[in-house]
Parts: structure tokens; C-alpha cells; sequence
């Protein structure tokens, strides 16, 4: 296990932490905040500007060695997609960074990276043989520039976030103020699982499962977290484990059902304790920050993001993944539901240009259109690999 | 109808023109009302903003609008979305009806996604209609702007008008003695930024990046020439999807070829990965399940050379050798021969004894090939096996008589005449398959007993041709293009023009203010010339 591209990895994600606290410090720490603001980058952005280059470079030296190891580019299940996605979007935010200088991104963007990166090592990390259909080079073609388009918008929603939590009215209780902590508290949600999962995985914990599957066959499951839900006519066979609550019917996957739910109750825990020491939304806590940012330059930076990343995705997404569906699967489109999902994502954001260019829409309902549109990929990306079975469906 | 005459400088323009396409003075009420001007399209007549009697302005107008075209994608993109809720019909598993799969599967929700023909989604007219309106919108949406805007920034002069300086996104007055000497400056600051310059009576506009203004109508026509390609696919002879299966050793004529093509079938592999492998033998423990390295069929492409008379034997040359794979289709001819299925251990061959009851003794052997049995086979002396029905794949029917489901010989079964010198004349019959070996009518002498089988394994190509597939290359890398040229360029024009003792500097962006304001910036480092963001449109913002 202990690799030298795990190594790797490691030291990466806490550069990606030191930058995150470094950004952070030259957003909050006012005094060494110029006259114009924290736009035009202080010694701390700086610092945390090279940090996150430091921690690219050593994630790409995961990349390479885990390439090197395999024998082939390292994006063939979810915990390679997904480390990838968190690469490419820190290398989306160098990017944007070196355009805007805008500290404020690094300390939203580093860490989403951190978070996208804990949750891919949630899934299994041994190097996988290819399936057939895997086996050419449009993989790495296809995946790293899909990837690199979704990392570049996915900035676009951290600087939509941002503009909301500057701008909305956090006195209010209204519709806008209930979404964002929404998002907040899905946020939330993800780090609390993630750290529960590890929590367990310290712990070695499992519980097996003899249950009765759709077909009506015996079956076994294992779980890594307590069962909840525990699966139809389930029996333990591991002693000493909690019993499920109830059980769920043969046509749901009771295991991703059960983490699913403990996701959700971990993220409801963290944010009302959340709640409870800030005593106002999370939103309305951040917003005094956020004070010196100006938020047209914030507007911009989405903006900028999703035109730069539209044709990257739109490349990567659909025009190499319709080459390589011709040489693998016969033809060029077949309305699998990865590919109709990339066509979703493709549509909305071409919606989002349409409207922001001709219609004017900036601003707020610019940035709200952002987070849906991440919200669409990240759909596309978990929902879709591991509940909607297709071609896609691999780890 | 007739023309507009600017007011200030006698410029004749087109019908519903908004700002002069001289001197960019507002001729519409409510642009001589705006602090800042819409830019948009540069102010031209638009056919779409200027007619609306007739069904074909209506219509026209219609579609041209963006919110209607967003409007379009909206509902396109929803429709999508909702194909993906139950799989649609050609994912589900084979040999079940759909209408009862959906309503055992999914319940009541799958028996509506049925009904209202969801499972077929992408196929259906309304989703084409859809698809088809897209279509027309980026056509008419396109043509309606782009005409005008050609001609508009193709006949721009340099010498502006104060009240459309004065009303632009970036506006600055400088005051200084030496005009030509600032102007020059800025000429050569502006030039250094790549800008070019051109001047008229000493005034300056210079710009930058106009071709990214086409970026849309470029990739615009490059959707429109991808969906052209796709409907192509309608035509006869455009379009093959077929699909054939290969016995090992068998030839079979490429279906969709006219009979001019045939493939052999040498021999198909499947291969898995080594479970000891030291690479991947973790994740294969942990899941515990062999996986494939390797599909593979060798093949060899005949072409026939004789002209194809019916039940001639055809005459071939080989015209390809090649190893299909997946990701590695045989081709020739705009054809494709690709990897899709397989079947392993088919029945090829069974082999009998014929033995005597009686003595046990064996009269003789014969061999069955399973998909080509002779009617009869001749063991000498007396004796003979008719073959008088053969089911290679059997079953009792509901009337309870013997018949068989499809030609593969999946579970063949035969009766058997056995002539014998004892029986010279009507022979006994037997019906033996596979665990089954009865007398009919009576007991036999003979009987025909199970020897051995032969197996071998079939492989599933997909027949393909696509003759539509240079259309939505080339649709696709005209959008391509055009996606990139408007995406990571900006058109930026600044105008530095004389007005008495002042000089006035006005900057326009259609995209990226942070670009033109580095402009800026470097400008009033350099030289005098100051411009800022509008400040009606600050105080506008701000009371938002």
C-alpha cells in the first residue's frame, strides 16, 4: 500500500491544507491587507500561491509515478478519476490565479481540492487490471481533458459561492439565504462522511450480510460503516456489530443507501454544532471576510472560468468521448446515461452563456446558475457511475 | 423601406437602426435617453427588431430570439435528463417484453415511463422536433445578427460621436496642451498591446481581437452542419448497423455488403487476466472475479470476385488478414467489422456409436456436424442411420410435440431411421438428445449411443458503415473553432478623439472587462490618458 505515489499524494494534500490555511490568513489577517483591498495579492497569497504550485508538483508526481507503476495513465476507476478531478481543479485555480490574483479563490478552491481528494481514497486504490473496452489511448486523452474542463468549472462555482456569501442578505430568513446553507450544509456533509469512513476504516470495521438479492438469490454484502438500513432479509454474520434499524427492499442498494444516510446525519450533527458556536447561518459567519472583495471582480472570475473551461469540457466530454465511443462501441453516440448526462452538462452551461452574454445576467443569478451547474457534474460524476448502471459504471 | 438620417452627421441608415453606423449617434428614443449605450450588436437593424406583420416575421422573430433558444435547450436539456430516470429500451435485457419489464422493475412509475413511450425517448418526434428546432434557431438566430454586424464593424469610421463616447462602458477626459504628442503616445502604448490603430483627422479608434466577434456564428454553423450529418443518417445507403455471428472455421458473407464481402472466422480468444498477476493480483482478490484482458477474433476479409450468381459457390480472394479486437475494428471499404459479442462452447459436432442391443457389439461410428447433418449416413453392410428430424434447439411445444426454438444448436435432439438387415425396409426409430435416448413405437435391436462432442466458439461483430461521420467531423471542428475563437479572445476597441481643447478617450469590451481595464491601466501608466468604468453605470449598480 505504502507506494511511492501514495507518498506522493500525501504530502500533496497537506500542501494543498497549508495553502488553504495560508490563503486564508491573507484574507482574514487585515493588517497586511493594502489600500485596495486583498485584490492585488499580499506576501500570505503569495506564500500560498507556491504552496499550492508545491502541491500540483507533487501530485503530479503521483500522477506520473502511479503511471509508471500501472503501466498506464491513472484514470481508469474512481479513486483515480477522482484524485485526478481534485488535481485538475488545483491546476484549474493556478490558472485563474495567475489571471486574477484573487486570494479569496485560493481559500475556497484549495479546500474543495482537499475534500474531492479525501473522498476518492475512499474508494479502493489497488492498481486495476483494464477491461477491453478501456484499453486504448483515447482513456487517458479523454479523461484527463474531461477532467481538466471539469476542474476549470468547478472554479466557476467557487467564485459563484463566493459572490453569494458577499452579497446575500444573511438578516433575512428567505429562499436565497436557505439554498446557500443548503450548499453549506452538503459541504459539511461530504467532510463529515469522509471522516466517519475514515473513522471506520481505522477501526477495521465490517459487517457482512447474507440477504436475499432482486433476482431472489442468497446473496452477501459488506459494510464498512454500522447498518442503518441494513439490506433485504438481511442476516449478520458477523457478531458483535450493531443490527440494522430497518431493512430495505430487494430493488435499492441498501449499502450505498446506508452511507447515503449516514452522510446525511453526520452532515445535520456537524452543522447544527456549526450553528450553535457561530450562532448564524454559515453563510452570514463567512460574509465579514469576505468584506474587501469586490464583487463584479468575483462575478468576472466565474464567468471567466466557465468560458475557459466550456470548450476544454466540451472537447474532452463529448467530442474525444464520441471518437473513442466509435472505435470501442461501434458508434459515436448511444444515449448511455454518462454520455446523455455530459450532453446535460454541455447544454446548461451553454444555457449559462447564452444568458449571461445576451440576456445580462450577472451577478447573483449568474453565480446561482454556477452552483447548478456544478451540482450537475458532481451528479454526473457519483450519482450517475454508482446507481445508474451503464457502460460508465466502473468501481 | 425608407432610410434614417443621422441628425448629426446626415449618415442615410437602414430601418431600425439604433445607433448611427457613422458616428455612432443614438437615433432611437430610448438609447438618447441612456447613460450608457447597448452595444449590443453595435445598435444595427436587425430584421427581427424591425418587422414583425407578417406569419414570416412572426415566425422569424420568433426563433431568433435568445430566450427562446434558451428556452429551446432548457427543454431539450430537461427531456435528456429524463430519458436516464429507467434505462430506455435497447439497455434493457433481451428476450423480455418491455412493457411487462418496466412494470416489473420499476412498479407503476416504470408502467407510466412505458405508456407515455419514455423508454424510447431519443427516438421519439417529439424529442426530434425539439432537436430540430435547436436547429432552426441557430440558423435564424445566427443570420438575423450576424449580417448586420459584418457590415456594421466592416464599415466603422474612426470619428465617433460625443454622445456615443460619452455613453460607452470606459469613459475619460484629458486636458493638455500638446494633442498630437498624448495621442502619439497612446498610439504607441496601444500598438505595443497588439491593438491596431488606425487614425482619421488625428483621431484614433484602435482595436483588437474583431475575429473573436464570429466565434459564435462559427461554432453556430459548425452545430448546424453536426445535426445536417446526423439526420444524413436517414438516407438510404448512408447508415449500417448490422451484426453477424462466426463459427470458428465458418465463412459468412458480410451482412450489408451485397454479398460482395466475406468473413472468416480463424479462431476467437478470450483471454483474462493472470490472477497471481503481481500488478493487479490485490484488486482481483478483493473482488474476487476473473476479468477479461482480451477479446479477439482472427479474421480474414474475402472479397468475392465472380459475379454472384445464386447457388454458385462464391469465388474469393482474400482481401484482408486482421485480428479484431475491441478498440481495434477491422476496416475496409467505409466499413467496420467490430469486437461486440461472443459465445463460447457452442456444439459444432456429436459423434454416435451405432450398437446392437443384443451383443453389445458396435456397429460403427458417425459424426454430426450440428449445423450441417446429411440425411443419412451409410455404415456398410446393411446398415444406415437416417437422420428424420432434427431440432438443434428442443423442445415440446404446447401441443406436446417435438419442435425447436431457433437453428442454434443449443440442445440439439434427432429421431433416427436405423435401417439393419433385420429391419431392411422401415428401419427402427429412436429419438436421442442430449440425456434423452428413447425407442419410438417399439423396442429396437440398435441404438445409437452418445460418443463424444465437439465445442467450439462463436464471435458477435457489429457490421458498421457511417458514411455520415466526415459531416460531423467537419461540423464538429468548425464548432470547435468557433467555441475557442469566441471564448478565449475579446474584442476590445479604444477611441481617443479631439474635441476642442479636450480629448476624449471611450473603451468598449464585448466580453473580459478585466482584459481592456489592464489596457487601461498600462495606458494611464504610460501616459496621460485616463479612463474609468461609467459612472452612471456605478451609481446604477450600486442602487441595484
Amino acid at each position: 500500500m505504502d507506494t511511492i505515489n501514495e507518498t506522493f499524494l500525501l504530502i500533496a494534500f497537506f500542501l494543498y491544507l497549508l495553502s488553504t490555511i495560508l490563503f486564508s490568513v491573507s484574507v482574514t489577517g487585515r493588517k497586511w491587507r493594502d489600500k485596495e483591498g486583498d485584490m492585488t495579492g499580499n506576501r500570505w497569497g503569495t506564500l500560498g500561491f507556491i504552496t499550492a504550485i508545491a502541491g500540483f508538483v507533487f501530485a503530479l508526481g503521483y500522477f506520473i509515478t502511479r503511471w509508471v507503476e500501472a503501466g498506464r495513465a491513472p484514470v481508469s476507476n474512481m479513486f483515480e478519476y477522482m484524485t485526478f478531478l481534485g488535481i485538475a481543479l488545483s491546476f484549474a485555480f493556478l490558472i485563474i490565479y495567475a489571471i486574477y490574483k484573487t486570494n479569496v479563490l485560493g481559500m475556497f478552491t484549495m479546500p474543495v481540492v482537499m475534500l474531492i481528494i479525501a473522498y476518492a481514497s475512499i474508494f479502493p486504490s489497488e492498481i486495476e487490471p483494464l477491461i477491453p473496452s478501456l484499453q486504448s489511448n483515447w482513456l487517458k486523452i479523454h479523461v484527463t481533458t474531461t477532467a481538466i474542463g471539469q476542474g476549470i468549472l468547478s472554479i466557476g462555482f467557487a467564485a459563484g459561492l463566493i459572490y453569494l456569501i458577499r452579497t446575500l442578505d444573511f438578516t433575512k430568513r428567505d429562499k436565497k439565504v436557505f439554498w446557500l446553507e443548503f450548499i453549506m450544509y452538503s459541504l459539511v456533509s461530504l467532510a463529515g462522511f469522509i471522516v466517519v469512513r475514515y473513522l471506520f476504516q481505522l477501526l477495521n470495521y465490517e459487517a457482512v450480510f447474507q440477504y436475499v438479492d432482486e433476482t431472489g438469490n442468497e446473496a452477501e454484502l459488506v459494510y464498512h460503516l454500522p447498518a442503518i438500513l441494513g439490506p433485504n432479509e438481511g442476516q449478520l454474520l458477523t457478531s458483535g456489530v450493531m443490527e440494522p434499524l430497518i431493512h430495505l427492499p430487494s430493488w435499492l442498494r441498501s449499502d450505498d443507501a446506508n452511507t447515503v444516510v449516514w452522510s446525511l446525519l453526520t452532515g445535520v450533527v456537524l452543522y447544527v454544532l456549526l450553528r450553535l458556536i457561530l450562532r448564524k447561518p454559515i453563510g452570514g459567519s463567512l460574509q465579514p471576510v469576505l468584506k474587501g472583495i469586490n464583487p463584479e471582480t468575483i462575478d468576472e472570475v466565474s464567468y471567466r472560468a466557465i468560458a475557459i473551461g466550456f470548450p476544454v469540457f466540451t472537447l474532452g466530454g463529448l467530442i474525444f468521448a464520441m471518437i473513442w465511443a466509435q472505435i470501442a462501441w461501434t458508434r459515436f453516440w448511444g444515449w448511455d446515461p454518462k454520455e446523455v448526462w455530459a450532453l446535460i452538462t454541455f447544454l446548461f452551461y451553454a444555457a449559462y452563456l447564452h444568458l449571461r452574454l445576451s440576456r445580462g445576467w450577472h451577478g447573483e443569478k449568474s453565480a446561482w446558475l454556477c452552483v447548478i451547474g456544478f451540482a450537475i457534474i458532481m451528479f454526473n460524476l457519483v450519482f450517475v457511475n454508482l446507481v445508474i448502471a451503464g457502460l460508465h459504471s466502473y468501481a | 423601406m425608407e432610410k434614417e438620417k443621422c441628425e448629426q452627421c446626415g449618415h442615410l441608415n437602414p430601418y431600425g437602426t439604433r445607433l448611427c453606423q457613422s458616428c455612432g449617434n443614438p437615433l432611437d428614443e430610448k438609447d438618447k435617453k441612456a447613460t450608457v449605450l447597448d452595444m449590443r450588436y453595435e445598435g444595427t437593424a436587425r430584421r427581427s427588431q424591425t418587422y414583425n406583420k407578417t406569419i414570416i416575421d412572426k415566425i422569424w422573430n420568433f426563433f431568433s430570439s435568445v430566450k427562446v433558444g434558451v428556452w429551446i435547450i432548457i427543454l431539450v436539456l430537461s427531456a435528456s435528463a429524463l430519458g436516464t430516470l429507467f434505462p430506455q429500451e435497447m439497455y434493457i435485457p433481451g428476450g423480455v417484453t418491455p412493457s411487462d419489464y418496466y412494470r416489473e422493475e420499476y412498479g407503476i412509475a416504470g408502467q407510466i415511463y412505458y405508456e407515455l413511450g419514455f423508454h424510447n425517448l431519443y427516438g421519439s418526434w417529439w424529442y426530434m422536433a425539439l432537436v430540430a428546432s435547436l436547429g432552426i434557431s441557430l440558423v435564424i438566430a445566427s443570420i438575423d445578427r450576424v449580417v448586420p454586424l459584418y457590415r456594421s464593424l466592416k464599415n466603422q469610421r474612426v470619428k465617433k460621436n460625443e454622445a456615443f463616447l460619452k455613453r460607452q462602458r470606459f469613459v475619460g477626459q484629458v486636458e493638455t496642451d500638446d494633442q498630437e504628442r498624448a495621442i502619439a503616445e497612446a498610439k504607441e502604448v496601444l500598438q505595443q498591446r497588439k491593438y491596431k490603430v488606425r487614425e482619421e483627422d488625428g483621431n484614433i479608434l484602435a482595436e483588437k481581437g474583431r475575429f473573436s466577434r464570429w466565434g459564435p456564428y462559427v461554432n453556430h454553423l459548425g452545430l448546424i452542419i453536426f445535426l445536417t450529418g446526423a439526420l444524413l443518417r436517414f438516407f438510404p445507403g448512408m447508415y449500417v448497423d448490422d451484426s453477424v455471428w462466426v463459427r470458428e472455421g465458418e465463412t459468412k458473407v458480410v451482412p450489408g455488403t451485397d454479398g460482395e464481402y466475406f468473413i472468416k472466422n480463424e479462431r476467437f480468444l478470450m483471454e483474462l487476466y493472470d490472477e497471481n498477476d503481481e500488478k493487479y493480483g490485490e484488486a482481483m482478490e478483493r473482488t474476487g472475479e476473473p476479468v477479461v484482458e482480451n477479446f479477439q477474433t482472427d479474421a480474414v476479409l474475402y472479397q468475392r470476385k465472380d459475379a454472384g450468381t445464386v447457388g454458385t459457390e462464391p469465388e474469393l480472394e482474400v482481401w484482408k488478414e486482421d485480428e479484431i479486437r475491441v478498440n481495434h475494428p477491422l476496416r475496409f471499404n467505409n466499413f467496420g467489422l467490430y469486437q461486440s459479442d461472443y459465445k463460447l462452447n457452442e456444439l459444432s459436432k456429436m459423434a454416435f456409436t451405432l450398437d446392437s442391443r443384443e451383443t453389445g457389439e458396435s456397429i460403427g461410428n458417425l459424426e454430426i456436424d450440428l449445423h450441417d447433418p446429411k440425411s443419412e449416413y451409410d455404415l456398410g453392410d446393411g446398415y444406415k442411420v437416417i437422420v428424420h428430424s432434427y431440432f438443434p434447439n428442443f423442445e415440446f411445444n404446447e401441443e406436446g410435440e417435438p419442435t425447436t426454438i431457433s437453428s442454434v444448436p443449443d440442445n440439439p435432439a434427432f429421431i433416427f431411421q436405423i435401417i439393419s438387415p433385420e429391419h431392411p425396409d422401415e428401419g427402427e426409430y429412436s429419438f436421442v438428445g442430449i440425456r434423452t435416448n428413447e425407442d419410438i413405437f417399439k423396442e429396437n435391436d440398435y441404438e445409437m449411443s452418445f460418443a463424444d462432442v465437439e465445442m467450439n466458439h462463436v464471435t458477435g461483430l457489429t457490421v458498421r458503415k457511417d458514411l455520415t461521420l466526415p459531416f460531423l467531423i467537419t461540423g464538429g471542428s468548425i464548432f470547435m473553432i468557433g467555441l475557442i475563437q469566441g471564448s478565449y479572445w475579446s474584442h476590445r476597441r479604444i477611441w481617443i478623439q479631439k474635441s476642442g481643447k479636450k480629448l476624449w478617450i471611450a473603451g468598449h469590451t464585448n466580453k473580459h472587462l478585466h482584459s481592456i481595464k489592464q489596457d487601461f491601466k498600462v495606458l494611464a501608466e504610460k501616459t496621460e490618458f485616463e479612463a474609468k468604468e461609467n459612472e452612471a453605470l456605478v451609481t446604477n449598480q450600486q442602487k441595484e
